[in-house]
């Protein structure tokens, strides 16, 4: 799975958010993106799911152009979770998670078959949603709904997930939840993941690698602990920090904002 | 388990809906068959059918009732159906089958030649025409780079109707009391003596879209979803809404080439499938369709029962809004009651 942008821009309305932007995800690793707001980091995801389009440059995903190839082509390597918070859905959890196969599909197929509902049933069992796979989705909490709708992006069998800011609207208890689960799914079951991520402390616990972006260009790509320096996070966010390690690694402490 | 059991419940109300909606249908039919200036008893309509018996009543069933009968099934179930695909695709409950111009383009039409006189035998096909291309120009509008867009597509509908709506008023203002009468009976909508050949002009491609509609129900469901999801999960926007466009114009241009504009039964129809059977389209598509027939052909025998005829047009909107209303309020009350 490698994942590519070369001289990547794009934007709403002719304006430039993102400007060229570089960056290769190699191998299964879980790269976060940061950055202060409206520095482009949701645009940027945006963009790389196809959702809008490059002024110029061009992404690839295994070598093909993600903008150019056959919307359906992608969604079979590539699974897109917007932030999802506002949808009210009536269907449940299970037609959720159904429609997930529908990168298989042709489009004028409406039913699925054997197999297509034996990957519904892992997808389901993976996120711990069996039990709750007949409730309907706006019934669920914050928590469940966030793992039903990483339910239907696994049911799509890719190798590439996007997420943007998937823990903003849970709890401290279901935002470590969510993020272990994403974890052993990128360890168990050979995921690569980008998130857009906004807690700096929680992209230096999962993340393998973070991206930074500042006024639509990226500053810095590294680990964790390269990227998450005074002098790094002081440029990013005007921001004044200092690092302390901690029982679960590398943590920022911020003092006061510059 | 206990979730399992609901929505197994939950799969016999919808087949017990089913069969109901099936036997209302049945009777609507036979009664449409049976009811009128000459009363038919049911043995009289099967010889009556079979070609057998009095000659008088072989014509009253197989050029006069049959043909008003399928006509009423097939519009009806073309606005239902039409209602519910516009419903889906722009994720709002107050489309109608009328809302991107087809009321608009076939109305001033319709007028324009009544009021001149011109071409009448021809008034079907240029109103199916004229909705077609209006519909055109609406999506030309909501075109913006490579995709369309809902608001735009909504929009550009609202303003085509009020613009052409104001040439249709001018022409009617100008035009002689009869042809005013005419030109109304169209405009609200009427199946009086609809035969053969209205049905052979619209049938096929009414038929034709009902199938297609059909198939495109999963991508209906992938909509709902909102746009994000939907192009993530592998769904061009681009043509599942010139798809489903395409397949809700056809449905209504025919439909009101048949009958004139007959409103609320593409509007409400949907709503009362979705309160009945749920949100999935798979489900909500069919259904719209039986629900449409049965709703057109039960106000069309209502429309004919009286002692002067109704268009039937005026029987679904003075039925049509108070259940809506009360479909309204009961869900209201249902939804409260849950919380």
């Amino acid at each position: 799975m490698t994942l590519t942008t070369k001289n990547f821009s794009t934007g709403y309305q002719n304006k430039d958010v993102i400007k060229s932007i570089n960056l290769t995800l190699e191998n299964v690793e879980w790269l976060g993106i940061i950055g202060a707001n409206g520095s482009g980091k949701s645009t940027f995801l945006k963009g790389i799911s196809r959702i809008l389009k490059p002024s110029s440059g061009a992404a690839f995903l295994n070598g093909q152009n993600i903008h150019l190839s056959s919307t359906q082509s992608i969604a079979k390597e590539m699974s897109v979770l917007p932030q999802l918070q506002t949808i009210d859905l009536q269907m449940s959890v299970y037609e959720l998670v159904c429609l997930g196969r529908s990168p298989h599909k042709r489009w004028w197929e409406t039913d699925l078959h054997e197999k297509d509902l034996l990957k519904v049933d892992q997808s389901l069992a993976l996120t711990d949603m069996t039990n709750l796979k007949d409730k309907p989705v706006r019934a669920l909490s914050g928590g469940q709904r966030q793992r039903a709708f990483l339910s239907l992006a696994l049911a799509q069998d890719s190798k590439t997930l996007l997420l943007d800011e998937p823990t903003t609207f849970l709890d401290v208890h279901y935002q470590l939840q969510f993020l272990d689960l994403l974890k052993e799914l990128n360890k168990d079951q050979k995921l690569g993941i980008i998130t857009v991520i906004h807690d700096v402390n929680l992209a230096a616990r999962y993340c393998d690698r973070i991206a930074v972006l500042k006024d639509g260009s990226l500053i810095s790509l590294d680990s964790p602990r390269k990227v998450l320096t005074p002098e790094l996070m002081k440029e990013a966010f005007q921001v004044e920090t200092y690092q302390i390690e901690t029982p679960i690694g590398l943590q920022i402490c911020t003092i006061r904002p510059c | 388990m206990s979730y399992q059991k609901i929505s197994n419940l939950f799969r016999e109300r919808n087949l017990l809906n089913a069969a109901v909606l099936f036997g209302l249908i049945f009777l609507v039919i036979i009664l449409s068959l049976s009811r009128g200036s000459v009363e038919l008893s049911t043995n009289e309509i099967i010889r009556a059918f079979l070609r057998q018996g009095d000659a008088t009543n072989q014509i009253i069933l197989w050029e006069l009732r049959l043909p008003r009968l399928i006509a009423s099934l097939l519009v009806g179930a073309a606005l239902g159906m039409s209602g519910a695909l516009l419903q889906g695709m722009l994720r709002n409950g107050l489309a109608s089958p009328y809302l991107l111009g087809i009321s608009a383009g076939s109305g001033l039409v319709i007028v324009l030649m009544i009021s001149m006189g011109l071409w009448l035998p021809w008034i079907p096909f240029a109103a199916w025409l004229g909705a077609i291309l209006t519909t055109f120009i609406v999506y030309f509008l909501a075109r913006s780079g490579g995709s369309i867009s809902v608001e735009r597509l909504i929009l550009g509908g609202v303003a085509l109707s009020s613009l052409f709506g104001a040439i249709q008023s001018m022409l009617l203002l100008q035009a002689e009391d009869g042809r005013v009468q005419a030109a109304l009976t169209w405009l609200i909508g009427s199946l009086n003596s609809r035969g053969w050949s209205e049905i052979k002009l619209a049938g096929p491609p009414i038929l034709l879209a009902l199938i297609m509609a059909l198939l495109l129900s999963r991508q209906l469901n992938l909509l709902g979803l909102g746009d994000e999801l939907s192009v993530g999960l592998g769904n061009s926007l681009f043509r599942s809404r010139c798809l489903i466009g395409a397949t809700a114009t056809l449905l209504a241009a025919s439909s009101v080439s048949v009958g004139g504009l007959i409103g609320f039964v593409g509007l409400i129809v949907p709503h009362a499938v979705r309160f009945l059977f749920g949100t999935d389209y798979r489900l909500v598509l069919p259904f719209s369709g039986l629900l449409g027939a049965l709703t057109l052909s039960t106000a069309d025998l209502i429309a004919r029962s009286g002692s002067i005829e109704f268009p039937v047009g005026i029987i679904t909107s003075l039925l049509g809004a108070p259940i809506f209303i009360a479909l309204l309020y009961q869900r209201q009350r249902l939804l409260t009651n849950r919380r």
